[in-house]
């Protein structure tokens, strides 16, 4: 690879595996789909416990959505913190 | 904003957050003397108007909240839960006047988690009746299972401090480059946008967290 420094080279893989962490972001989207769905069930089978169908499903949704952060703050870690980056000029290659 | 002080010769920079932290205690705490003052002057044979009408709703929405959620026993946390839940409310709805909320620092967010996490573990601490009980609670329900145990006990405040921070960074990050694409655009698409990050999720990340820390601190004081 001529013409590419190390430096250009260890971001760029770092923006491709901040795009690829973003992938966790589907396992959280159909998980609160899913919630969200049984919810509008419950509250259509028992529109009186719409107060408390809302609030447990707004805390588990909030809960399915970690993993999701987690890839969230891998992303922002590779972008913005860049510890491979650190790490190589570290090295002092 | 970020304050640099100067002394004797030496640069220090205050960061952003914390002087946006301070800014909201100092907020909240003039609010606190002046509510304070209405209601030393409130007439009780009356019925409530205005500002005291506004405090006493939302001061009964909490309190019973923590009834339904953490029982009656637990009662004594409400004023905890609610001192967490208007910083963080007060701390996210910065992101409105322009300033950075402080909550997108991980030092903030992780600073609240910590004070919930020992909190839960004085409880368990009593409840388990003395170190030996507590240490003791970590090697059920057989001894193979103490490092999950310690694993999942320790998670709680990182998923916890994470997961506001996650949202209102992401949220700041999203609102930052729409405004540096869009340029002079921006005033059209923004104050939906504005909406949505600041305000609904905000809000939203606010009550998921007050909701959490009751769910644990409830969960270390159940025998």
């Amino acid at each position: 690879m001529e013409g590419i420094t190390s430096e250009a080279f260890i971001l760029g893989c770092s923006a491709i595996g901040a795009g690829l962490a973003m992938i966790a972001g589907i396992g959280p989207g159909i998980g609160q789909g899913n919630a969200a769905a049984r919810a509008c069930e419950a509250v259509g089978r028992q529109p009186e416990a719409q107060g408390d169908i809302t609030r447990t499903m707004l805390l588990g949704q909030a809960v399915a959505e970690t993993t999701g952060i987690y890839g969230l703050v891998i992303a922002i870690i590779l972008l913005f913190v860049r510890p491979l980056m650190t790490y190589y000029v570290g090295l002092g290659l | 904003m970020e304050l640099l002080i100067t002394i004797g010769g030496k640069e220090i920079i205050i960061h952003s957050s914390i002087v946006n932290t301070v800014l909201v205690v100092i907020l909240l705490s003039l609010f606190a003397l002046y509510v304070n003052s209405k209601f030393k002057s409130a007439d009780t044979s009356k019925k409530p108007v205005g500002l005291q009408n506004i405090v006493e709703i939302l001061v009964g929405a909490v309190n019973n909240l923590v009834m339904t959620t953490m029982g009656e026993n637990n009662f004594k946390f409400a004023p905890f839960i609610f001192t967490i839940i208007c910083f963080i409310g007060v701390a996210n709805l910065l992101g409105l006047t322009g300033l950075t909320p402080p909550t997108s620092d991980y030092s903030v967010t992780f600073s609240l988690a910590l004070i919930t996490f020992f909190i839960t573990q004085i409880m368990l601490f009593k409840t388990r009746r003395g170190l030996g009980g507590y240490l003791k609670s970590f090697t059920e329900p057989f001894v193979l299972l103490t490092p999950l145990n310690v694993i999942g006990e320790l998670a709680n405040p990182i998923s916890l401090s994470f997961r506001l921070f996650g949202n209102i960074m992401s949220g700041g990050i999203i609102m930052t480059l729409l405004y540096s694409a869009l340029g002079y655009f921006a005033p059209i698409v923004t104050p939906v946008l504005h909406g949505y990050f600041d305000v609904f999720s905000g809000l939203l990340q606010t009550f998921i967290f007050g909701m959490l820390s009751m769910i644990f601190i409830s969960g270390a004081t159940e025998e």
